[in-house]
């Protein structure tokens, strides 16, 4: 593709039958884009994840997602009450969802070393009392074009 | 395996997906955690679950998973049915427990494939 394409999505902090609605809409996009299963894949497990995480600690944000020749960017922006300790949060096994959302199958704490796993670059910036903004990037392997 | 051949095995009624029953799946993990399923599982087209909500159907689309199995009696709602079905996933519906519904799987020839 000659220029980026560009999606964004609200993601609503309110409704955790909905979260994940964005990241079934970015999959349909790459598919309809041609890009490769796994590739596909990873992006949206990866955005799943983030959205979850968006909805259970930060009552919603926004994701903006940008598609260009080398790969797809998936920012997520937050105004929830921020990470205070990045370090203990990457931790596999490390969370703070409440117990209504481990009911639902998540707060495993999987879900930031899970973003990492899946994806290529990750950058967390958060600040206390204000929000989060996760930068997540996944190259297009030229073998898989 | 065929999904026909999980729905047989484990006496699991079709809730939708008959379209699907002869495709083949190569492998299975089940998990009440959604969270887990995400981490480790790679390539595995059937999921075997308890858990009953519109992300145990979300979690299968963005793992490409063929199959959704509710264990232990569970019923999905009519909205995750609908949501499988828009999105060519087969949902079965089985009384066994957990643990007996994934040794017969295992037993019949289903593995748990690759895991990363």
């Amino acid at each position: 593709m000659a220029e980026t394409l560009k999606f964004h999505y609200d993601v609503d902090g309110d409704n955790f039958t909905s979260a994940g609605a964005a990241s079934v809409e970015v999959k349909r996009k790459l598919r309809q884009l041609g890009l490769d299963a796994e590739t596909i894949r990873r992006v949206s497990i990866a955005m799943y994840e983030g959205e979850i995480n968006m909805v259970v600690h930060a009552r919603g944000g926004s994701a903006d997602v940008y598609v260009d020749k080398d790969g797809i960017t998936i920012i997520l922006a937050d105004r929830g009450p921020g990470i205070p300790d990045i370090d203990l949060a990457m931790q596999e096994g490390y969370s703070t969802a409440p117990d209504n959302i481990r009911a639902l199958g998540f707060g495993a704490g999987m879900g930031l070393p899970n973003m990492k796993r899946y994806t290529d670059e990750m950058k967390i910036d958060t600040v206390l009392g204000q929000g989060t903004t996760v930068t997540m990037k996944v190259f297009i392997h030229p073998a898989n074009v | 395996m065929k999904i026909r051949e999980i729905a047989s095995l484990l006496g699991a009624d079709v809730l939708c997906g008959e379209q699907m029953l002869d495709d083949e799946v190569q492998s299975a993990c089940g998990s009440d955690m959604m969270s887990d399923v995400l981490a480790f599982v790679k390539d595995q087209g059937v999921l075997v679950t308890g858990l009953v909500n519109p992300q145990v159907i979300r979690t299968a689309m963005m793992m490409d998973m063929r199959c959704v199995v509710f264990v232990r009696s569970k019923r999905p709602t009519p909205e995750m049915v609908d949501l499988a079905q828009e999105h060519n996933i087969a949902v079965l519906a089985s009384t066994s427990r957990m643990y007996e519904a994934c040794g017969k799987l295992y037993a019949g020839g289903l593995g748990n494939g690759v895991c990363r």
